[in-house]
């Protein structure tokens, strides 16, 4: 399997993406190198704005640009651009203004940096705001369709990216289909959801599971609002079994959004798996490792639904 | 302590800094030297604080608002006696209090958690209204960066100091010039940063901030300035003592391999 940044990727397909759409423009907040919009800065300068270390200004002039019929990418680590949540809320969602929130550097997984620049509270903050889609790709070819489909998507949204890079879990010639949960594998007894970077350790769950005689489906939900509740509906009413895995606190990402639905339907049991509390300086596996994202922390998850 | 006494205590805190990065293999070198004659200073010149009674109540506060620069702030605290210095050496490894950036959980000695930048100036506030209204005697030093300025919370808190009239709070910047991406002037220049400061009515000072003659003068006519908050603003050099880091952007956010760390700390001790 190979490996990237998803964050890599976005900026790649941006960059691409404005030469035959002269209405995307970027805002960055002084962290272009680690965004990955240098590129696009160097190549479309005139359609690149920095506005310094100032993220909460960087939302509304995004906003204002929006309204004026651009298509602002605005970019910074996600606990940064998020952390503007007020100025989210009143200039981008309640205006509706066609603004794409790009925050890299999602979860635990950027390691050593340690807790301040980790967002994991993002996904809840941005789910509880109408008109705002959020989509969390998991691999590299997701990155480049999400992104496709995101500039012509009319509406705000996250986009939730990674500064490590993860392993690819989708094959050749997949296509990004918004608001679609994706089966990675089949399986019967148990389904393992997850979102983003942890899918390679949800994957590795799969295999420790089937060493003990239990079949788990694997699923990846990159769209995670608007909730594909068809899907989570047909897993309910079957083994109703779920493991939801998120580098996120548990409060308010894709656990919460799953627990949601099941409760509305009055059927299925659900188990999730995530951050709790604040995390620490280290490596990315170390950290998942200790705050229980790791393959063993999911099997063992899903042995406590079985019965 | 004596101006050479506190010019050896910055190259040896300068030292740790490149040690403690090599080690972690990541991290801060540029703001973390910009900085460190200013700490220096404050640690071991200005500030009244117990290293064997780290929360006596009466001890003057420090703020790192600009949290990625915390190396040269364990081992300003090392060298102090607060911790031993071996376990400066792991930074940003798991499990450490010492963190990437200041925690005040995991590590006590430290006053606020930062690494967001444009809100330690916030708290520095606080502290220090808390302290007036108290009616205690301590005073609040912050130490913040020039690319943070460009956050409207610095603004706002500036604004507020010399309402409560906080002539108990002291605030540095770093004025290194340079920020992650590049050049402050070019990404979002500040200028005319002293007249900024003055219009929102605080008593400003600009000095070098490499210069210990010039930083006690300037902490002491903070001291006596009676009038609200004063800002001194730094004049530093990004990288300062290490020439290959000297004023490049590139050596903001990257630690040195073990080579250049080598050369770095022999070019600290022996003087390029
Ligand atoms: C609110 C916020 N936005 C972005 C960052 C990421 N970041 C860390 S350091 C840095 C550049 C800082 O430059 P400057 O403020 O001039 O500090 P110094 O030169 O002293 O290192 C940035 C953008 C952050 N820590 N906080």
């Amino acid at each position: 399997m190979s490996a990237t940044a998803t964050r890599v990727t976005f900026g790649e397909t941006v960059c691409r993406l404005a030469d035959t759409n002269p209405d995307i423009v970027v805002l960055d907040a002084d962290l272009r190198k680690s965004t990955m919009t240098d590129e696009f800065s160097r190549k479309h300068p005139e359609r690149f704005f920095d506005v310094g270390i100032a993220e909460g200004n960087m939302v509304g002039v995004g906003a204002g640009m929006a309204l004026a019929g651009k298509i602002p990418f605005i970019c910074s680590f996600a606990c940064f651009v998020v952390g503007r949540f007020e100025q989210i809320r009143m200039a981008v969602a309640y205006n509706r203004a066609n603004v794409k929130i790009v925050g890299t550097h999602a979860g635990i997984g950027i390691g050593e940096d340690g807790y301040s620049q980790m967002a994991t509270e993002d996904v809840g903050l941005m789910r509880t705001l109408p008109n705002i889609a959020v989509v969390q790709p998991a691999d590299a070819i997701e990155t480049r369709g999400a992104v496709e489909y995101i500039a012509q998507h009319d509406g705000p949204v996250f986009l939730r990216l990674t500064r490590q890079k993860v392993a690819d879990v989708n094959g050749e010639g997949y296509e990004f289909r918004f608001g679609k949960a994706v089966v990675l594998r089949e399986g019967t007894d148990v389904s393992l959801m997850g979102t983003g970077a942890v899918m390679e350790n949800v994957l590795k769950a799969a295999d420790l599971l089937a060493a003990q005689g239990i079949s788990a489906q694997v699923v990846n939900i990159h769209t995670l609002k608007p909730l594909d509740t068809e899907f989570i509906e047909s897993i309910a009413s079957s083994h109703g079994k779920i493991v939801t895995v998120e580098d996120h606190g548990i409060h308010g990402g894709l656990g919460s959004a799953v627990s949601e639905a099941v409760a509305e339907l009055g059927r299925g049991r659900v188990r999730r798996v995530g951050v709790t509390e604040f995390a620490e300086s280290g490596d990315t596996e170390g950290l998942y490792g200790k705050y229980g994202l790791s393959a063993e922390h999911v099997s063992a998850a899903a042995m406590e639904l079985m019965d | 302590m004596t101006i050479p006494e506190l010019e050896a205590i910055a190259k040896e805190i300068r030292v740790d800094v490149i040690r403690m990065l090599v080690e972690a293999g990541s991290g801060h070198p540029g703001g973390s030297l910009s900085c460190t004659d200013i700490v220096t200073a404050l640690y071991f010149h200005q500030m009244r604080h117990r290293p064997e009674q780290p929360d006596w109540p009466d001890r003057d506060r420090f703020v790192l608002s600009k949290g990625h620069c915390v190396p040269a702030v364990y081992a300003a605290l090392a060298h102090a006696g607060y911790f031993p210095k071996e376990e400066t050496l792991s930074l940003r490894k798991l499990n450490s209090r010492m963190q990437g950036h200041p925690d005040r959980h995991r590590f006590p000695y430290v006053e606020a958690s930062t690494g967001s930048l444009g809100q330690g100036l916030s708290v520095a506030v606080g502290m220090a209204l808390a302290g007036k209204t108290g009616g205690k005697d301590y005073r609040t030093y912050c130490v913040i960066s020039d690319g943070e300025c460009q956050a409207g919370q610095i603004w706002e808190a500036a604004m507020s100091a010399p309402r409560f009239g906080l002539d108990n709070l002291c605030v540095l910047m770093d004025y290194n010039h340079i920020q992650l991406s590049g050049g402050t002037d070019e990404i979002m220049s500040l200028e005319p940063v002293l007249d900024k400061w003055r219009a929102f009515n605080w008593n400003t000072l600009e000095i070098d901030g490499h210069s210990f003659p010039a930083i006690l003068d300037a902490l002491k006519a903070a001291e006596q300035h009676r009038d609200g908050p004063t800002m001194i603003v730094c004049q530093t050099v990004k990288g300062k003592g290490v020439s290959f880091m000297e004023n490049r952007w590139e050596w903001h956010g990257k630690a040195p391999s073990r080579e250049e760390g080598e050369r770095a700390v022999e070019e600290l001790v022996n003087g390029s």
